[in-house]
């Protein structure tokens, strides 16, 4: 006979994990509705009830009145203003389940905190206060969990007892969110009325105020809800390559998540992007070998041939490989105050997968509200998008819709390391397929040979009026007389032809410098000297150029130039309309110029003549 | 083949290795901070099988205080030789100059030997990742914490400013001096912590498990008089009593429960039906409100 305790715990061993959200807007009582859920469910101890407890008013009998919302709300700063700031994962468990509960603020200003805790969840409880009924937040919740992939949804109306526990106004509202959810292709939802306060319908048995409901209490449903753990394993076998394991000579295993599908020994697999083909020989965990293994499971791959597999190569089953390519559809999700700049490069990580992205284009942004496009140049904070990417080198990926972990992704910014944006792929643009490289017969080394000159790109960067023009002209004829071949690209001039179409806001500047990069780039193919001279007030962008060309060959140069000296000097007295605010985005006064990290030369003219700093420049360039 | 669901263990298993590996290949000098707790043991279990048959590929670092119990320093240096990992063990020479204690020094203790240590331990052998066992149901500011947990150079953690983590999609860069701290047991709990030692058999220091032990009640506390620096009050004499312990800390900063498991299943048992939580022994969480986020803003794990 199985002593009780040992099948106790057996059973504690097999339960399921269920990870849900819940999702609220201030005030909805989503804190007191999380804290008497862990109450009800016995997680919450005497101690820390009774240190809650401490702080919380006596009611007229005396009585301490438990603030259930306390229970969770864990930090300084939310405790003083009473909401909740970031995501807070909680955690209960019954007989059946394991439940992680993700609380995400309803603040407008954390929706990306949301989409944070919505990312992983497999179900979302959509809060309503039945006084205030569907506001704009609860659309904009619904249709985040929908857009990160969540299918199953309860719509939980909070505060009956503050309506009288009215059906008809419960009805009301349920027939509002139906008419939204079905808009953004939500199909399965729960709705439950429900009292966070006074407990009804959250556990056990159906609450006695309301009669006329004949559905399940909260629990119930979280506890029954069909969420098949399993249908990862009925798609093809894929796993990212995280890491390689070389214990000894003998062994070379490749370990990783397994995404989707199975995989059996000696199952015949792809290693993506090469395409290699190999057998999976053994299937390492821990001191044990396994027969087979399933999504979900980090296990470590043998492979029966020596193919050249790395961190960020896929493995996936040989017959039914994902796809690769370079450019891309994608919804983005923007999480920074610095906005989406179109033309600048981003880390974008999908997997164990790192490469350099940029958005070639906004075609829209989504009013949340009433699911409108509106046409969008960049994407501000929380604002979500679709956008052409490419990348650098080519990715393998699958449609987000099908696979969450091979088309999900973040985007990094470059200078500072933040996480500036998540995005979904949708498709990979035909083009990225179809446009190759045309193989010209002379190379890039022939055309420099006939010029008898080493290319080179001399990059002027500093304020307006800091001096660029005159000693990018100075330097263009020193070099003349010294029979070089050279161009002189400069900014005010590619403005009235290639790039009449931009203007000064960040965006355009970006794309502006994009373009002179492209350009320089292929004056340096045909073997000429580029002199450049933009103010070019973004590193990102500089690096940009810096990396379009061959190493050694850019050459940036600070003119530093303080601004109270631009100012003072104003040739085309722009500073002076600037300050007058007839000119909007002018580096130095509205808009920001980062001075260079590490430029090749700096240039200080307020020690130098214009003649001595061309000088410098022609020796920097041939020493 | 039918499908195999995996269980919440199996899945949490999985997710720590996926974790730790991912640190690993994109850390420069990752290190595993061992505080020789049950929490650390199922760590250093974790880590052994996402690397093997490799040995996991980073050492131990014990910021010691000089004020755990004697049983723990025995375990921690028959785990380190045991796993062949190298053990770095760091004292604040600071703390150790001035004779900071936890008898005389309240707060200070902690804030010297383990906050200002850690510290120095990170910058002094250039650690830029730390994993530590740490798990977010046990504290309410844990619960806000990420998984990949960033510090700024001089360690502070900004509860405001933290990095969104979607998917499993984690962001390991930094600039020089900056620091992560991974915190890969964030979703499991104390239950599920000692399921998994019970089912993989994960060795752990004797002290979790009742014995007769010589002890003294103070403050609604019981505190085991481990070793003769202990300061009895006038009225007290060490009694004999039948105690384990829940979390493992300064010894006379950390107080026991009475007890008669003496395995991971009766543990298991007595879990199932306990009122108080697994802190409520831990002096140091009790300062007031808010003292464990306040410690991590300063660079406290």
């Amino acid at each position: 006979m199985v002593d009780p305790l040992d099948r106790q715990i057996l059973r504690h061993q097999r339960k399921g994990l269920l990870r849900f959200i819940v999702c609220g807007s201030v005030d909805d009582g989503k804190s007191t509705l999380i804290g008497r859920l862990l109450c009800d469910a016995k997680m919450i101890l005497e101690d820390e009830l009774a240190a809650v407890a401490e702080g919380c008013a006596r009611n007229t009998s005396g009585e301490r009145e438990i603030d259930f919302s306390k229970l969770v709300d864990g930090l300084a700063a939310e405790r003083e203003q009473g909401i909740t700031i970031d995501v807070a994962y909680r955690f209960f468990t019954t007989g059946e389940r394991k439940y992680i509960v993700v609380d995400a603020p309803g603040h407008e200003q954390y929706t990306r905190n949301m989409i944070t805790g919505a990312s992983k969840a497999e179900l979302a409880v959509i809060l309503i206060d039945a006084r205030k009924g569907v506001l704009r937040q609860t659309r904009r919740h619904a249709y985040l969990c929908r857009l990160v992939g969540i299918r199953h949804f309860v719509l939980a109306v909070n505060k009956m007892d503050l309506i009288g526990y009215d059906e008809a106004r419960f009805r009301l509202i349920v027939e509002e969110f139906g008419a939204f959810a079905e808009r953004v292709g939500i199909v399965d939802v729960r709705a439950i009325p429900v009292s966070g306060l006074r407990g009804d319908n959250l556990f056990g048995a159906r609450s006695a105020n309301m009669g006329w409901y004949d559905g399940p209490s909260l629990m119930d449903h979280l506890e029954s809800v069909e969420v098949d753990a399993t249908s990862d394993q009925a798609k093809p076998f894929r796993m990212s390559v995280q890491w390689v394991n070389r214990a000894n000579a003998d062994f070379r295993g490749f370990a990783g998540l397994i995404s989707s599908g199975v995989v059996r020994r000696g199952d015949s697999v792809r290693v993506l992007p090469s395409g290699k083909m190999s057998k999976v020989e053994r299937i390492v965990l821990a001191t044990s070998d396994l027969d087979c293994a399933v999504a979900g499971q980090s296990v470590t791959l043998t492979l029966t041939d020596e193919v050249d597999c790395g961190r960020g190569d896929v493995i996936a089953i040989a017959d039914d490989p994902p796809e690769v390519a370079d450019q891309f559809e994608a919804t983005i999700v923007w999480m920074s105050e610095s906005a989406l700049l179109p033309g600048r490069a981003y880390w974008l990580k999908l997997g164990a997968q790192a490469v350099t992205a940029k958005a070639q284009g906004l075609k829209y942004q989504v009013n949340v509200d009433t699911l409108e496009h509106v046409a969008a140049k960049t994407l501000q904070l929380n604002a979500i998008g679709l956008a052409t990417l490419s990348t650098d080198r080519p990715l393998v990926f699958e449609p987000y819709a099908k696979d969450r972990s091979l088309g999900g992704f973040i985007v990094i910014d470059k200078q500072s390391n933040a996480t500036v944006g998540a995005g979904m792929l949708n498709f990979a643009l035909r083009r990225s397929q179809n446009i190759h490289w045309q193989a010209t017969a002379l190379q890039r080394d022939d055309r420099a040979q006939l010029m008898n000159q080493k290319p080179a790109v001399l990059w002027f960067t500093g304020l307006s009026g800091a001096g660029k023009s005159t000693i990018a002209n100075l330097v263009e004829l020193k070099l003349r007389r010294m029979n070089r071949h050279t161009f002189l690209l400069d900014g005010d001039n590619v403005r009235h032809g290639l790039n009449k179409d931009l203007g000064f806001t960040d965006a355009d500047r970006v794309e502006n410098i994009r373009r002179v990069g492209e350009v320089a780039r292929l004056m340096t193919d045909a073997g000429l000297i580029v002199i450049a001279a933009f103010i070019s007030p973004f590193q990102a962008e500089r690096d940009m150029v810096r990396r379009l060309m061959a190493p050694g060959e850019f050459h940036e140069i600070f003119v530093d130039t303080p601004l109270a000296a631009a100012e003072t000097r104003d040739v085309k007295g722009l500073y002076k309309k600037a300050r007058a605010g007839q000119l909007k985005n002018f580096t130095g006064v509205d808009s920001p110029y980062e001075a260079p990290n590490d430029p090749e030369l700096r240039i200080d003219t307020t020690k130098l003549s214009p003649e001595e700093a061309a000088d410098l420049v022609i020796q920097l360039l041939i020493p | 083949m039918p499908p195999m669901e995996l269980t919440h263990l199996q899945r949490l298993e999985a997710e720590s290795i996926y974790i730790m590996r991912e640190v690993v290949s994109e850390a420069d000098r990752p290190v595993i901070l061992y505080s020789i707790g049950k929490d650390s043991a199922v760590m250093l279990h974790l880590a052994c099988k996402a690397f093997y048959p490799s040995p996991p590929p980073m050492p131990l670092l014990h910021v010691d205080t000089t004020w755990k119990f004697r049983a723990m320093y025995e375990f921690r240096d028959r785990v380190a030789r045991e796993s062949g990992m190298e053990l770095i063990v760091h004292h604040n020479p600071e703390a150790m100059a001035q004779g900071i204690n936890p008898f005389d020094h309240g707060a200070l203790h902690t804030d010297l030997w383990k906050t200002e240590g850690l510290k120095q331990a990170l910058d002094k052998f250039g650690f830029d990742v730390a994993f530590g066992g740490a798990r977010r149901d046990e504290e309410k500011s844990r619960a806000k914490e990420r998984i990949f947990s960033f510090r700024s150079a001089d360690h502070r953690w900004d509860p405001r400013n933290q990095r969104p983590e979607l998917w499993d999609l984690y962001n390991v860069r930094k600039r020089k001096g900056e620091s992560i701290r991974v915190f890969p047991l964030s979703n499991w709990t104390e239950l599920d912590v000692w399921l998994y030692i019970h089912l993989e058999n994960v060795p752990v220091v004797p002290l979790y498990f009742a014995e007769r032990r010589p002890t003294v009640k103070r403050a609604g506390s019981i505190l085991m008089v481990d070793d003769d620096r202990f300061r009895l009050q006038p009225d007290e004499t060490p009694l004999q009593r039948s105690v384990r312990f829940r979390t493992l800390g300064c010894y006379p900063l950390t107080g026991a429960v009475e007890s008669v498991a003496t395995t991971p299943r009766e543990v298991i048992q007595e879990m199932l039906s306990t009122k108080t939580s697994e802190r409520c022994g831990r002096a140091i969480d009790r300062d007031h409100g808010a003292s464990m986020e306040r410690k991590k803003q300063e660079g406290y794990f």
